[in-house]
């Protein structure tokens, strides 16, 4: 169990020296010099200098690699020319805001997605599966920010008619009504943890549109997984065996169906959070939200270089972990990969 | 062997003839009464197979859900290509300036029948002509991830071994970005011009196609009947290009459909970005939208009607791409 | 249509039939096909009677087990006829009737035992969940009883097996786990599905000897489906030949074997190849091949692969009876059979 998990480890390893490498030649692949793009329009011959000293850009090519290399893994992403902070730190101030509503958004698609695909795959053929394979079709092919205006508008903004049904918040984490303590800066967390319970629920709220919108697709993309998974289970042999044995339909579902079927589920599940990451930037963009998307955004309307930069390294660490947790969560639950 | 061992094998004169038995069929072998051939009428004479492709678009025009999406999509085609015929204005042209406030707009006239949007143009004349954007755009970036991910998988998948192994590690370093981001990197270093975004969006489907191509491709070359052809002393290179790659194309040609659905709504969502291209007089469905975003209350049509255009234009490919994944897919099940 | 069921020589005897099918058909309809699978099938088993149902692949020997048990999908399938377990007809009985009766009293072994387990689950839980489905037990009862019943099917050091999965036995141990897990509530009537053919020779022998023993130590009845004469012959009281969806001759093992009739037992009998023929000769398989058939409801399915065809082969629905020289339990299909010492 533990080979298996350095193994994998290991296997990241080479990728993520690739991936740096890339973003080192990409900065430099940029119009104009390395460092005025890192500056933008802040670059006045000091600057320039200054930065050209700290990145060493004047110094032979293996050389700036080592340089970069070393700040990388101390964890100096270099810092935003724009508010003039690093822009690690930056990032992990507000990486609780993504990430709970990246969480919400999962516990959204696997709370629906699950069952729908299950009774869609029971009752193949019947309305529910046409219905809900056309709603998983939608959810693809509707682009996050059209569902997320669409969402806002009909359920915080109101239309002229269906105004009783503009219930929620239209933007932001926290109504500005409630004074609320962080802890953790997660705020669903910080005000169970405090014991402020409307600071809590008010979070609750805030994050409900936007939830539903990110997860338009991880909705679909579980729905139909687990229906086809679902519908091949139900057709293999130990069904048919558990079925002869006059075992209860429950069990039959809950032990035999639904415990082989979600197995690929679980890894389709793991791989969403690509998805997540790159819908969060427009998604927290529409309900101004302060997570790293809408940073990303705002970094890629100015062209601030050293956000993208820092960004993408933040992204491919993340992803590499997610995938890890992935691969040993499916080597716990498949017993056969276990004894391996 | 030995010419003694060589004694003890039968000679060709040694071998008796008899029948083939195991291909004959009863009809050769035993004299049936011929009211029993008649009685038994025409029964399973045998059918002649139809290639892969052909049983395919077999089931895919009986397909309802193929029929929809082939609808969609020859709609949108058309749109595109005839859009300076069926376009009433110039997409940047503004009228009616002067009506427009922050909060209102001109109502729709037979002149304007879906109005105008905030700068004055005409809405349909927008989004026929960002029928034809998306379209542009689509097919160049689809192809362009396709063609660099056919050859890199087809190299991988093609050698084996060493070259497998570097290329999948590109292809994993490709992969560990998320394809916005990745689209955005390779706009910021060639700016903003209409080829930079098929580019980074192509750039950002060839992981995917590659690896599609070599996993199809390593499969394939598992399978029995290449190594049978190794055996009879086919070269490797004509086993790949005749059998190997024809065979594992299908999934390639699925994706790609699918992948102009995805790329459709990237273009939107790089235009919404703001990286797509400069030109107010190109009409895109994004940036429609991003014009459209203040007056979300007062003009959802604004909104609605380019999401809408969005959707169903990537819903067509959808629905055909996975038609003909099912029709492809040679278990087809009930 | 009036047709002799084919009786067993114990149901001659008079006594009562624990399983009696009558007359079952069953048909698929697919979107562009109708296949009519079993095509009027009625025999009967005694308590503790082994029947021996034999066929090829097509013949329809599986899916009159599948329709008995109502194991066969709910769309698309048409089923007629009766199967009466102890009375009841089974083919009318409700699901959740008709999942009492299985496992408990009605118990299945199928052919594949790596894909009829499931993979994620322990052994020992699914032996004993059959116990917690049927019988008052608890967990702990359940799983101590799973160790004797491993242990009575030949598993050796069962304690251990019951947390090991599917995949860490060998073939043969999970054949056995599954019998166990039939026999766990002590059913009346065990159907076995060509349990040994996905096994290696010599584990055959010893899974067979297995069922054997355990049938007949607790007088359960049993029907074996195979296409293997051998099986039969080893263990059967009863033979019921099938072809393309009728039985063709029914008769107890030893008539069958001394005087096959119908032509296709005999080609298949004829077809063994055997350790003392002389060197060089030919082998006799079958002519043809299942697909030269014809509907009963016209002629003799057999007859496009038989030497001995001639036109009065040709008849609707030929029944099912006993010859005038044969024993009246030797019931035969067939227009031509072969003569008493052929």
């Amino acid at each position: 169990m533990l080979r298996f998990a350095v193994r994998r480890i290991l296997l990241q390893i080479p990728v993520l020296f690739g991936l740096s490498l890339l973003l080192f030649l990409w900065l430099r692949a940029l119009p104009g010099d390395p460092a005025r793009a890192l500056l933008g329009e802040r670059a006045t011959p000091d600057a320039i200098a200054r930065i050209n000293e700290q990145y060493g850009f004047d110094q032979p090519l293996v050389q700036q690699y080592l340089t970069y290399m070393g700040q990388l893994l101390q964890g100096d992403f270099g810092s935003s020319p724009r508010t003039g902070e690093p822009v690690l730190d930056t990032f992990l101030e507000r990486f609780p805001a993504t990430v709970e509503l990246a969480l919400a958004a999962l516990l959204f698609a696997v709370v629906v997605g699950i069952p729908l695909g299950y009774f869609a795959a029971k009752r193949a053929g019947g309305l529910l599966d046409g219905l809900t394979v056309t709603a998983s079709l939608a959810g693809v092919v509707i682009p996050v920010f059209v569902l997320a205006f669409l969402l806002k508008v009909v359920f915080a903004v109101g239309l002229p008619g269906m105004d009783a049904l503009a219930v929620l918040p239209s933007s932001g984490r926290q109504s500005v009504t409630i004074d609320a303590t962080h802890v953790t800066n997660f705020y669903v967390l910080d005000g169970l943890l405090t014991g402020e319970l409307d600071a809590a629920w008010d979070a609750v709220l805030h994050l409900i549109l936007p939830a539903i919108a990110l997860g338009s697709i991880p909705l679909a993309i579980i729905v139909r997984m687990t229906r086809a998974s679902v519908l091949d289970v139900l057709h293999e042999d130990y069904v048919r065996t558990a079925r002869a044995k006059g075992l209860a339909p429950g069990l039959i579902s809950r032990r035999h169906v639904l415990r082989n079927a979600l197995l690929p589920v679980v890894t389709t599940v793991g791989l969403q959070t690509g998805a997540l990451l790159a819908g969060a930037v427009l998604t927290e963009a529409v309900f101004a939200i302060n997570g790293i998307g809408s940073y990303l955004f705002e970094g890629i309307s100015n062209l601030d270089y050293a956000v993208l930069q820092g960004f993408i390294v933040f992204i491919a660490l993340v992803y590499a972990v997610v995938n890890l947790a992935v691969d040993l969560l499916y080597g716990l639950i498949d017993p056969r990969l276990r004894t391996r | 062997m030995s010419d003694q061992q060589r004694e003890q094998f039968p000679r060709d004169g040694d071998i008796p003839v008899v029948p083939d038995i195991a291909v004959a069929t009863a009809a050769g072998m035993i004299e049936r009464p011929p009211a029993l051939t008649d009685a038994m009428g025409d029964v399973a004479s045998d059918e002649e197979g139809t290639s892969l492709w052909k049983g395919a678009l077999q089931r895919l025009v009986r397909n309802p859900t193929a029929i929809v999406g082939a609808v969609i999509v020859t709609g949108f085609v058309l749109v595109a290509a005839f859009a300076d015929v069926l376009a009433a204005h110039e997409p940047a042209a503004s009228q009616w300036i002067s009506e427009i406030t922050p909060s209102t707009l001109p109502p729709f006239s037979a002149e304007h029948p879906l109005g105008l949007d905030p700068f004055g143009s005409d809405l349909l004349t927008q989004l026929i002509y960002g029928a034809r954007q998306s379209l542009v755009i689509g097919v160049v970036s689809t192809l362009f991830g396709l063609l660099g991910g056919v050859l890199l998988g087809g190299l991988a998948g093609a050698f084996g071994g060493g070259v497998d192994s570097g290329v999948m590690r590109l292809v994993d370093i490709l992969l560990a970005v998320p394809g916005l981001l990745l689209a955005v990197s390779v706009a910021a270093v060639m700016g903003r011009q209409p080829l930079s975004i098929m580019l980074a969006i192509g750039a950002a489907q060839i992981p995917i196609f590659a690896r599609l191509l070599r996993g199809s491709m390593m499969a394939e070359s598992r399978k029995d009947y290449v190594l049978a052809s190794r055996s009879l002393g086919l070269r490797r290179r004509t086993i790949t290009m005749s059998h190997v790659l024809p065979n594992s194309l299908g999934p390639v040609l699925v994706q790609a459909t699918l992948t102009l659905a995805t790329a459709i709504i990237e273009v939107a969502a790089l235009s919404y970005l703001g990286l797509g291209a400069p030109e107010p007089a190109v009409a895109e469905w994004g940036r429609m939208l991003v014009k459209a975003q203040d007056r979300l209350q007062s003009a959802p049509h604004l909104t609605l009607l380019p999401g809408m255009c969005i959707a169903i234009t990537a819903l067509g490919f959808t629905l055909l791409g996975e038609s003909l994944r099912e029709a492809l897919d040679p278990k087809s099940r009930r | 249509m009036t047709e002799t069921s084919a009786v067993s020589a114990t149901a001659v005897s008079g006594r009562q039939p624990l399983l009696e099918i009558d007359n079952l058909s069953v048909t698929f309809r697919r979107r562009n096909s109708v296949t009519k699978a079993v095509d009027g099938v009625s025999y009967s088993v005694a308590p503790g009677e082994i029947v021996g149902v034999v066929g090829e692949s097509g013949s329809g020997k599986s899916v009159t087990m599948l329709a008995l048990m109502g194991l066969l999908p709910p769309r698309g399938v048409e089923v007629t006829g009766r199967a009466r377990y102890n009375g009841q007809d089974l083919l009318s009985l409700p699901e959740p009737a008709m999942a009492k009766l299985r496992g408990s009293e009605i118990a299945m072994v199928f052919q594949d035992p790596i894909s009829s387990l499931n993979p994620v689950v322990p052994i020992g839980v699914q032996v004993a969940e059959v116990l917690l489905a049927h019988t008052r037990t608890n967990k702990r009862s359940a799983m101590a009883e799973s160790v004797q019943l491993l242990q009575r099917c030949g598993i050796p050091d069962p304690q251990r097996r019951l947390k090991e999965y599917p995949h860490q036995l060998s073939g043969g141990m999970r054949q056995r786990a599954l019998i166990a897990m039939a026999l766990a509530c002590r059913p009346r009537l065990l159907i076995c599905d060509e349990p040994t053919t996905a096994l290696d020779v010599t584990i055959q022998a010893q899974v067979l000897e297995l069922l054997r023993e355990l049938v007949t130590d607790s007088g359960t009845a049993m029907i074996m489906i195979t296409h293997d004469l051998g099986v039969v012959a080893g263990l059967c009281d009863q033979v019921n030949v099938m072809y393309s969806g009728r039985i063709v001759e029914a008769a107890p093992r030893g008539e069958l074997f001394a005087h096959p009739r119908h032509r296709y037992t005999h080609g298949l009998l004829a077809s063994i190849p055997r350790l003392d023929s002389p060197r060089g000769e030919p082998l006799n398989p079958i002519p043809g091949t299942p697909r030269d058939t014809i509907s009963w409801a016209k002629a003799c399915a057999f007859s496009p692969r038989c030497r001995y065809a001639t036109d009065a082969c040709i008849r609707p629905d030929i029944p099912l009876e006993p010859l005038p020289d044969s024993p009246p339990d030797h019931l035969v299909r067939c227009v031509h059979p072969a003569g008493v010492n052929e």
